[in-house]
């Protein structure tokens, strides 16, 4: 773990020089000549300086097929080296740290405000972008920089960025899915038109679309549909707590496509027949949740993603909730930290409370279930990143991350009191953050 | 390069421990489960397969081959699966056959354990080898440890040992026992000592034998140890009386706490497995791409188990893993076990109740092992003992602030 420090900075730390915050977060680092992937990183922030505010329309932009590959590039599998490994590798510890820190001195400053406006700075936004975080599952040949597939390493950063804030989290984290899904899963036609852009200096808002306004929604069981006319698809339905939709240009639609069962359409957002609605929820505010509505929207034949394979879909499914494993496991932690030093200064009956048994267990219970989270998130990942089955793996880390995650929301709020219950401390926002673990498909991937 | 799967070399391991439990103490698991208080002959000739199991360093380890932390030879920052990870994994193969019976085995006590990880290079000598009990509880002091009224005192060349001690397991059948005795006690846990007792020692007399709830096949021995006379070569560790000595004693639980919680995976993934099979008969098979609100009540109830049960093994794999690299575990020691001895009675009981007359029946194994799962949340230490262990180091308080 001592490996990447100089004296007593992180490779963040070190980076981190005055000013330059996120957008210098890697120059100093050794690690990137060490790990040979300087070139891709500095072409990424090279990248990164030159962006700037974006007014978005709904008309979206064009998006134009580039020089295309015979067949989809896709990143290699991970090849484990076959321990049982705890740690972190070299370049996963830099991405780690360095969101740590971007989380803790941009995030979880603003998200109080965030929380209440509905909305995340477009500047945070930007850094966040620096970060690599919408890149990192782009083919290198399509100017990504990640050699491999990086579940954990998108783990690793959601979980160190949602301990700033989940809906802010969410807000950053959400184009990256939709790049990653056509990384993996698209045509090579697919890949050309799409992913440049989110290596470029403008990289679009988007959003993978999985989630319906139900009850006991199942992503197999989609009202969505796609619809055969001609060569073309026609889709109808609805989606569910999109993340920033009225600034989507592009959208990962999932409809029960007739012929082909379940699966992803490529949806730019000038398409016929797409509104926004506003969809306030619970939590995720920053976010600026919304919904979309599709009717009769019309798509070429060749807006199915990839081959339309159900192991694809069913893959996606799995690490879209993997991807909100990550930020429970990081809000999880934010609450743990947060009522340590709480509950050792709060006095009542001459001494501080977490002197008592009934307050110091429930701190116990939250460190337990936390790490038991957070490793049941990283094996799922990692046999994602190796290329083995994984989807019980994904199943039993979303059902602890729902049942403890939520568990753990509820027990912030109970530890701190009536002084839980108002705006003046975060855990009633991490209280209606969590919950979202347990409820969202789509919308994230690992 | 993070990695959560169990490594190739220790597979051949696992599935010899597999086969011992598939083999050796599935079929005579309901048999001395009945016949209480019966020596389990089965075991000897497999002690001595264990022992052969424990012989190499690296590879090995089924049992209480004791948790010596030595100087790690390779490169600091390099990743180690050793001893620790793979005494773990033979311990949650053989306690899938059955968790009474490991505890039965020959040489494979907590006293082995305390032997091989605190004993100077003479006392090694004199006492490998041989099976070794450990008697710390006190009618008056369970979990708290330090409240022992065992008294020990110096004449001449010996120790003489006075006092009661319960809930000694294998404390019959042993050759020795490690008896926890003060010193003196008005200088508190400074002064707590552990001693070898032989067991044919004639001022240690068996009281009796426990009847119990479960691990029946187990047995647990009550004591008194009256002018019991023992070498002054037989106390374990430093003899000085020094606030760090106690801390000493308590460090085996450190090194043991993941290994009962191995036993509560090796129970919760064998009730698992079995109910699993009778779901499945009834129609009942978990998915796990569809929502778990959207299945079988029973499903979605098998899954919660699950996900508690994987979270249980992954906590208590870590706290191995950190000890095979030298890094302090205490924490996740304890994190491991009171997940796992939790996780270890509710997904029992819950199997036998999702099985309904099936599960309760004495046919099946599975109202045994809700049985046997009970004690895995209580010896070395408790839930709440782990409770406030986890509480402690959490919040940063001290016994005496946090009791």
């Amino acid at each position: 773990m001592t490996t990447t420090t100089d004296g007593d900075k992180t490779v963040a730390e070190r980076s981190m020089g005055v000013g330059l915050r996120a957008l210098n977060w890697l120059a100093g680092s050794d690690l990137l000549d060490r790990i040979r992937i300087r070139k891709g990183v500095e072409r990424a922030l090279f990248q990164g300086t030159k962006s700037g505010f974006r007014t978005a329309t709904v008309a979206g932009r064009t998006f134009k097929a580039a020089q295309q590959l015979g067949k989809p590039a896709r990143q290699a599998r991970g090849r484990s080296r076959g321990l049982f490994d705890l740690s972190p590798d070299d370049e996963q510890q830099m991405f780690q740290e360095a969101g740590r820190a971007f989380a803790e001195a941009e995030i979880r400053p603003a998200a109080l405000e965030a929380d209440a406006s509905r909305s995340t700075p477009p500047e945070l936004l930007g850094q966040a972008t620096e970060l690599g975080i919408n890149m990192l599952g782009v083919p290198e040949e399509l100017g990504g920089v990640m050699q491999e597939q990086a579940a954990v390493t998108t783990v690793l950063i959601a979980e160190a960025l949602a301990h700033g804030d989940m809906g802010i989290a969410y807000a950053a984290l959400a184009p990256g899915a939709v790049a990653t899904a056509i990384g993996v899963w698209g045509s090579a036609e697919q890949e050309a038109t799409y992913l440049p852009a989110f290596t470029g200096e403008d990289v679009p808002a988007a959003a993978l679309a999985i989630l319906e306004p139900r009850p006991l929604f199942d992503p197999l069981a989609l009202e969505t549909t796609a619809r055969r006319d001609g060569e073309d698809w026609v889709l109808d339905g609805a989606k569910s707590l999109i993340a920033r939709p009225q600034e989507c240009e592009l959208f990962l639609v999932a409809a029960e496509a007739e012929g082909v069962g379940p699966a992803l359409f490529v949806v730019e957002s000038g398409t016929q027949g797409l509104s926004i609605e506003d969809e306030p929820a619970m939590g995720l505010r920053p976010a600026a949740t919304g919904r979309l509505l599709i009717e009769g929207a019309r798509l070429p034949g060749t807006a199915l993603l990839g081959e339309g394979h159900r192991q694809d879909y069913l893959e996606c499914i799995d690490r879209a909730r993997i991807a909100w494993c990550a930020l429970a496991v990081g809000t999880s932690q934010a609450v743990l930290d947060y009522v340590i030093p709480y509950v050792n200064e709060r006095q009542a009956f001459g001494e501080p409370v977490s002197n008592r048994q009934g307050v110091a267990f429930a701190v116990s219970d939250i460190g337990i279930e936390t790490d038991g989270m957070r490793l049941a998130t990283y094996r799922a990942a990692s046999r994602a990143d190796t290329g083995e089955d994984f989807r019980r793996e994904a199943a039993i880390a979303r059902r602890l991350c729902a049942e403890k995650g939520m568990r753990i929301g509820s027990d912030g709020v109970q530890l701190l009191g009536g002084h839980g219950f108002v705006k003046e401390h975060p855990v009633e926002r991490w209280y209606r953050d969590l919950r979202a673990a347990g409820v969202m498909e789509g919308g994230l991937l690992a | 390069m993070i990695n959560l799967e169990i490594p190739k070399k220790f597979r051949p391991l696992a599935s010899q421990a597999n086969q011992v439990a598939t083999e050796v103490f599935r079929p005579i698991s309901r048999k001395y489960d009945e016949a209480e208080h019966s020596y389990p002959k089965e075991l000897d000739m497999l002690a001595s397969l264990i022992d052969g199991m424990n012989e190499g360093s690296d590879i090995g380890g089924a049992g209480a081959a004791g948790v010596r932390r030595e100087a790690n030879g390779s490169d600091p920052g390099e990743n180690r699966n050793g001893s620790n990870l793979s005494t773990v994994l033979g311990i949650i193969e053989l306690c899938w056959g059955d968790v009474g019976l490991l505890l039965s085995m020959p040489r494979q006590g907590l006293g082995n354990s305390a032997i091989a990880s605190v004993a100077t290079e003479e006392q090694l000598e004199r006492y490998g080898g041989r099976w070794a009990a450990m008697a710390i509880t006190e009618p008056e002091a369970g979990s708290d440890s330090a409240a022992i009224r065992t008294t020990a005192e110096l004449d001449g060349d010996e120790y003489v040992l006075n006092g009661e001690k319960i809930f000694v397991t294998s404390g019959d059948r042993a050759d020795l026992i490690v008896v926890w005795a003060t010193l003196d006690r008005s200088k508190g846990r400074a002064a707590i000592k552990s001693f070898i007792v032989e067991r044919d020692n004639p001022g240690l007399k068996l009281d009796r034998l426990e009847h119990k709830l479960g691990i029946r096949a187990s047995d647990t021995a009550n004591f008194t140890l009256q002018d019991c006379r023992v070498p002054k070569e037989a106390l374990l560790g430093d003899p000085e009386v020094k606030e760090k000595g106690f801390a000493g004693v308590m460090e085996t639980f450190d090194n043991t706490r993941p290994l009962v919680a191995a036993m509560a995976v090796g129970v919760t993934r064998a009730a698992l497995e079995e109910t699993r099979k009778h779901l499945a008969e009834a129609g009942v098979e978990v998915d796990y791409s569809i929502p778990a609100l959207s299945q079988h009540a029973a499903a979605a109830r098998f899954l919660a188990m699950e996900a508690d049960y994987e979270a249980a093994r992954l906590l208590t794999l870590q706290a191995a893993w950190m000890a095979d690299n030298s890094k302090p575990n205490s924490l996740q020691a304890s994190m491991a076990k009171a997940k796992a001895g939790r996780t270890c009675v509710d997904v029992t009981l819950g199997c036998v109740e999702l099985c309904g007359a099936v599960g309760y029946g004495e046919n099946e194994l599975l109202e045994k092992w809700a049985r046997d799962s009970k004690i895995l949340d209580i010896f070395e230490g408790t839930q709440q003992i782990q409770l406030l262990i986890v509480a402690r180091q959490l919040l940063g308080k001290s016994s005496s602030e946090l009791r």
